[in-house]
């Protein structure tokens, strides 16, 4: 069976989807990523969905999902790399994904995270990185 | 039975005469337009058309132009109102010149009838019928090409409507000029997710001071456009909101949200310097240690 590979970044998780998405891969990955998020005590979750082409109001729904629950179990979601047509049709699908935080690429995600979280543990959190 | 009809054997007996009666009747109708055409393009279109309307081989009924024999004469009738609605006239100027025909040619007619009355008859029922079709053919195909015209200038506003600007590193601007449709909403988005894209800039500031007037529904584009370029993970500024649309906008419960506004696109684009330096000064603090994998996770 398929699965989609959870990296452990530091405090980060990684998460890139490189195969279509189908509701069963979505439904693992959501609960895989759950029980991953605890056990490696992440702060943060980044998917990368540069590579989907195409999402429906399931996916929409799930990814939506996961950005909740990982806010319960304190990890900050970022959902990095949509593409132009993707959220075109999030859009006209009228789901705007209100909590889910985005960036342009998985760069610029993890300077989104790594601020976030610097400003909720202060400065020892980017000793912590650098070291 | 007749091989040419009479009508267009007293037309040709008297071409001369009625070609000059017949301009002399052009140019003193008042709807003609001395700055689009000159006597003599309007002598030699007369000319032109009386020769091909008496060159129509004849059977008894002349009271249809649909066969084939006529084509030359609608040919030339779809020419002169093409090229008239493009230089400017009104459809009634271009019907004018079939329907200003029909004075002289009754008078010539009557002139040259005047002894068989009843033939006389059948040849202005003729003549008027034949008229009028043309008549009504040249409004149509002057509308016809008035349309083309529009729809080719709808393409070109679409086409120049939306270019994206790249204000500084990180910073794009989409200035919106005229009425937004969905249509051009969407090609508007299209456009400026694409380019986001291509920059990766961080912040882009949409400018109305072109759009004339902001309604519910142009609302619910600009907020769709926000939407999606959210998503993208960039964010959006919406600059250029004049007082009357920013009074209507609140008088019809517009709610942008947390979408930011500003007056103009110069406060705009202050704004999203000052986000963008925020932003770079808090990643020099940070390592090196992720732009290395990040990457490769492009």
């Amino acid at each position: 069976m398929e699965r989609i590979p959870i990296l452990k970044l530091s405090d980060f998780l990684l998460v890139t989807i490189q195969v279509d998405m189908h509701d069963r891969l979505a439904l693992t990955l959501q609960e895989e990523l759950t029980a991953k998020i605890v056990t490696t005590k992440a702060r943060g979750v980044l998917i990368d969905i540069s590579a989907m082409e195409m999402v429906d109001s399931f996916i929409g729904r799930i990814i939506g999902n996961i950005a909740a629950m990982s806010r319960i179990l304190d990890a900050e979601t970022v959902l990095v790399g949509m593409q132009p047509s993707v959220a075109i049709t999030i859009v006209e699908l009228g789901m705007t994904l209100p909590g889910v935080r985005t960036a342009l690429n998985v760069d610029k995600g993890l300077k989104l995270l790594r601020d976030s979280l610097g400003k909720d543990r202060g400065e020892d959190a980017y000793g912590g990185l650098e070291a | 039975m007749h091989v040419r009809s009479r009508l267009m054997l007293v037309i040709e007996n008297v071409e001369d005469d009625l070609l000059k009666d017949w301009v002399k009747e052009q140019l003193a109708a008042p709807m003609l337009r001395r700055e689009l055409m000159s006597e003599t393009e309007l002598r030699d279109q007369s000319r032109t058309f009386l020769k091909l309307f008496r060159g129509v081989p004849s059977k008894d009924g002349l009271l249809s132009t649909d066969g084939s024999e006529w084509a030359k004469v609608k040919e030339f009738v779809s020419d002169i109102s093409r090229s008239r609605a493009k230089q400017g006239f009104s459809p009634s100027e271009t019907a004018t010149f079939i329907f200003s025909l029909r004075l002289p040619l009754f008078r010539m007619l009557r002139s040259e009838l005047t002894r068989e009355p009843d033939q006389l008859f059948g040849e202005l029922e003729n003549a008027a019928a034949i008229l009028d079709k043309l008549g009504l053919y040249s409004t149509e195909v002057y509308q016809k090409s008035r349309e083309e015209i529009i729809n080719r200038q709808q393409q070109e506003m679409l086409e120049v409507s939306t270019p994206v600007i790249r204000l500084w590193e990180g910073i794009l601007a989409l200035p919106l000029i005229g009425t937004l449709d969905s249509r051009r909403t969407q090609i508007a988005m299209e456009v400026l997710l694409q380019e986001i894209v291509v920059t990766g800039a961080d912040v882009a500031i949409i400018d109305i001071t072109g759009v004339p007037m902001v309604d519910t529904l142009v609302a619910q584009h600009l907020l769709k456009t926000v939407a999606a370029t959210r998503l993208m993970g960039a964010e959006c500024i919406i600059s250029g909101i004049r007082p009357q649309i920013a009074q209507t906008m609140v008088h019809l419960s517009i709610d942008l949200g947390k979408v930011a506004t500003k007056a103009t696109l110069a406060d705009a684009f202050l704004l999203a310097l000052r986000r963008r330096s925020s932003s770079t000064s808090a990643d020099d603090k940070s390592s090196s240690l992720f732009n290395q994998n990040s990457a490769r996770g492009e």
